[in-house]
């Protein structure tokens, strides 16, 4: 029952990535040319929401569905990860125009060649998983 | 109810991945599929040589079945919820496009010159696509997160760390269009 739960949040992410246009490839592009409002919509709204339903979650210490305590993952301190790992990806997310969700959703909508991005992101992580320790963090 | 096969703007795709967000929170896990990729090397058996996939994959099922599902969504979104998919753009953003060399701007869904499997595996469209997906594999783990992780759940918890993050994807993104589009593309 629970794994049809996170099958179905996945349905919906899905749908939403593409019918919202978020996973073409040309409205990435028009994000970063500032020519569109639509993209920082859709971040914005979501974020907006996100920001409000968090505080009160916390202020009413609300309850997930199994009655614990709702964890938000703080994120550990640092600059250089965020920064340098943030540009390299920004760099990628515009060059093939997906980031880790769209381009699943592209899969699934029958654009045969994401599967190249998405067998070199795995590979990319798992370059990074070797050579970590000698990057700043 | 024709509006759903319309592409759907931006009022009610944020809510839609809002809600995402929270329904994760309520079944006691946190948004983000870039952890998905360290998964998948996880379960590919990078463990055996590298620590940073010596973890217990069987935890991390639930993010699978969500990107499985996010698989599903786009086939039903293709299939069943589009009349069409051309992407109309800002007349702007076309010029330039075509400029560059994308003759498919404003009539399609993706660039056909970059993903139209007879185009993508020439030498330079094949490169352009992995050297993507490892840029944004390797940054998006360095980083911690991707655009779900940092830019949607991180900054909705008021996260120092995923602003600089977000700030970084941004800088990323303007140095790849302005900079390096120009020099790859339009030849």
């Amino acid at each position: 029952m629970k794994n049809l739960i996170f099958l179905l949040i996945g349905v919906i992410f899905g749908i939403t990535m593409f019918k919202s246009e978020a996973a073409s490839w040309f409205r990435i592009y028009e994000m970063f040319q500032f020519q569109s409002f639509h993209m920082y919509g859709i971040i914005g709204s979501a974020l907006l929401i996100g920001v409000v339903g968090i505080q009160v979650i916390k202020r009413l210490d609300l309850k997930s569905f199994s009655g614990e305590t709702i964890e938000l993952a703080p994120k550990t301190k640092g600059f250089n990860r965020y920064m340098f790992g943030g540009i390299i990806f920004g760099l990628g997310w515009a060059l093939v125009g997906a980031c880790p969700g769209p381009m699943f959703s592209l899969l699934g909508a029958g654009f045969g060649s994401i599967a190249v991005v998405i067998l070199f992101s795995v590979l990319g992580t798992l370059v990074y998983g070797m050579v970590m320790k000698k990057l700043p963090h | 109810m024709n509006w759903i096969f319309e592409p759907w703007p931006w009022y009610v795709a944020g809510p839609l991945i809002a809600l995402v967000m929270f329904s994760l929170l309520m079944a006691d896990k946190n948004f983000g599929m870039s952890s998905n990729l360290r998964t998948l090397c996880a379960i590919c058996g990078a463990g055996k040589s590298v620590d940073f996939f010596k973890i217990d994959w069987k935890a991390q099922q639930w993010n699978l079945l969500v990107l499985i599902g996010t698989v599903i969504g786009g086939y039903i979104g293709f299939h069943f919820l589009s009349n069409d998919t051309v992407v109309h753009l800002n007349p702007q953003t076309v010029t330039e496009l075509k400029a560059l060399g994308f003759q498919s701007a404003g009539s399609s869904y993706l660039p056909t010159e970059l993903f139209e499997t007879s185009n993508s595996f020439d030498v330079k469209n094949f490169s352009i696509l992995a050297i993507g997906g490892l840029l944004i594999g390797f940054g998006t783990r360095y980083a911690g997160g991707c655009t779900s992780g940092h830019a949607i759940s991180g900054l909705s918890n008021l996260q120092l760390p995923s602003l600089v993050a977000v700030i970084g994807f941004f800088i990323g993104g303007l140095i790849m269009v302005n900079v390096i589009f120009p020099l790859i593309f339009s030849l």
